[in-house]
């Protein structure tokens, strides 16, 4: 079983050289700690930067430049800022190559939920849906099941949405997983994990095809 | 030249009544119109709606206005961090209208631009589209969403000019530009204020054009919601 570190690790993979990579908060924002130095990406942050560095220096925190999560940041050579509008061109209009973010509920089908709990937690979308509703390629990093035990990947969605058939691959603390047309498909197990425990925390349609490899990380 | 400059925050925020409805920048407590904030504030203008991308913290930025129950509705894309705000929405007291981060920008520059509205896929199929005319292009489907409409629009840049052009910094443009011309009034707030001719004119981000009132913005706090900071010996 990954921790929240292995997930970040594992998707760091998906990021190919030349990408531009908008990272949600939560577990997305670890990845940047884990994608190979000898390529070349950019990080966005819907705010209004591209070119994303680490966090400063003490002593060196600029109250103007901070990421989507409101941290203060640095960037990096051949950084750029840009307003918001700008910024969800680049997001709508396709040209940010890769999102990954959270989610509290994904479905079979690729529907994802990720921005309210009725009655309990209406903190907003932010820019969740713009994202999900354009990126080409969506990868989820999540928990497999919730706090309760229950399972996070659903043959229908009981939250409300963020976007409708838009999750394309997901990552858990066990397993890789594909959204195909007939329900998740199962790429991967993570380390010491076997089919059957991810069966049993898989509430949506499972496909399993013949052997599943173990994570390599 | 034409000159936008006035002497301060008083007379520029000259005509706020009452049931207003406002567009402020800023992206959390970066870039947001401080002065022009803290003049409503005391001025206690009432019955506001305010088409901001975040509602400040509980005793900062438009969590201010919230504590004098200055604000009727509000209009944001991410409302947390704010315990006030949650109390107020959840009593009823406060009417909120959540909107996606892309769509707000799109409906401030749409306003600005002089767009009735426009085709968005964020949001089909989510309650965000509820009510909305939606339709299909090349396969896939979009919701209509309207510019908006609003009385005042207070932004914060960097430098500006006496004919109202402004230079923004780092990530505090957010949303400031797009709201510059989206209103009946804009209100540009700087932290420096330079003689026209001074700026560059390749190097601005706003034409004075989409300014009507500009002024030097007395004390910026610039506070600091999320301070994140590695050691030298991590580096």
């Amino acid at each position: 079983m990954l921790d929240k570190n292995g997930i970040a690790k594992r998707i760091a993979k998906e990021v190919q050289d030349g990408f531009y990579v908008n990272l949600g908060i939560g577990i997305p924002t670890l990845v940047a700690n884990f994608v190979r130095e000898d390529i070349n990406v950019e990080f966005q942050s819907e705010n209004g930067v591209l070119g994303m560095g680490p966090f400063p220096f003490e002593g060196e925190e600029d109250a103007d430049i901070i990421n989507a999560g409101k941290q203060t940041i640095t960037t990096l050579p051949g950084a750029s800022f840009f307003d918001s509008a700008t910024s969800f061109a680049m997001i709508r209009g396709k040209h940010v190559d890769l999102t990954i973010l959270g989610a509290m509920e994904v479905a079979d089908n690729g529907d994802i939920a990720n921005w309210k709990i009725p009655g309990k937690m209406v903190k907003g979308m932010g820019g969740a849906m713009d994202l999900v509703a354009s990126a080409e390629n969506i990868i989820v990093a999540m928990m497999h099941t919730n706090r309760a035990g229950e399972s996070k990947l659903l043959k229908q969605c009981s939250l409300p949405l963020t976007g409708v058939g838009c999750v394309k691959k997901i990552v858990t603390n066990l397993a890789v997983l594909e959204v195909g047309p007939k329900g998740f498909v199962l790429l991967e197990r993570a380390p010491g994990v076997s089919v059957e425990e991810i069966q049993k925390a898989t509430q949506g349609r499972l496909i399993v095809k013949g052997t599943v490899p173990e994570m390599v990380i | 030249m034409i000159n936008k400059k006035v002497s301060n925050v008083a007379n520029a925020l000259e005509g706020v009544k009452n049931g207003m409805t406002f567009m402020l920048g800023g992206f959390g407590l970066c870039g947001i119109p401080e002065n022009a904030i803290a003049e409503l504030v005391r001025l206690g203008i009432k019955d506001i709606t305010c088409i901001s991308n975040n509602a400040g913290v509980d005793d900062f930025g438009l969590g201010l206005l919230l504590q004098g129950r200055q604000i009727k509705k509000m209009i944001s894309s991410y409302v947390g961090e704010n315990d006030e705000f949650e109390r107020q929405m959840l009593s009823g007291e406060l009417e909120v209208e959540l909107t996606p981060q892309g769509t707000l920008a799109e409906k401030c520059r749409a306003a600005q631009g002089g767009f009735p509205a426009f085709y968005t896929p964020a949001g089909y199929g989510t309650e965000v589209a509820h009510g909305k005319e939606t339709r299909e292009f090349n396969g896939k489907m979009y919701v209509l969403e309207h510019a908006y409409k609003a009385d005042f629009s207070f932004v914060k840049a960097w430098k500006g000019d006496e004919a109202g052009n402004l230079i923004f910094k780092g990530t505090a443009r957010n949303f400031n530009p797009c709201m510059c011309g989206a209103a009946t009034i804009t209100v540009a707030e700087v932290e420096e204020l330079h003689p026209a001719g001074s700026l560059d004119p390749n190097e601005i981000h706003i034409p004075g054009i989409f300014v009507q009132r500009i002024f030097k913005g007395e004390h910026y706090e610039k506070r600091i919601e999320q301070r994140t900071v590695r050691t030298k010996n991590h580096a």
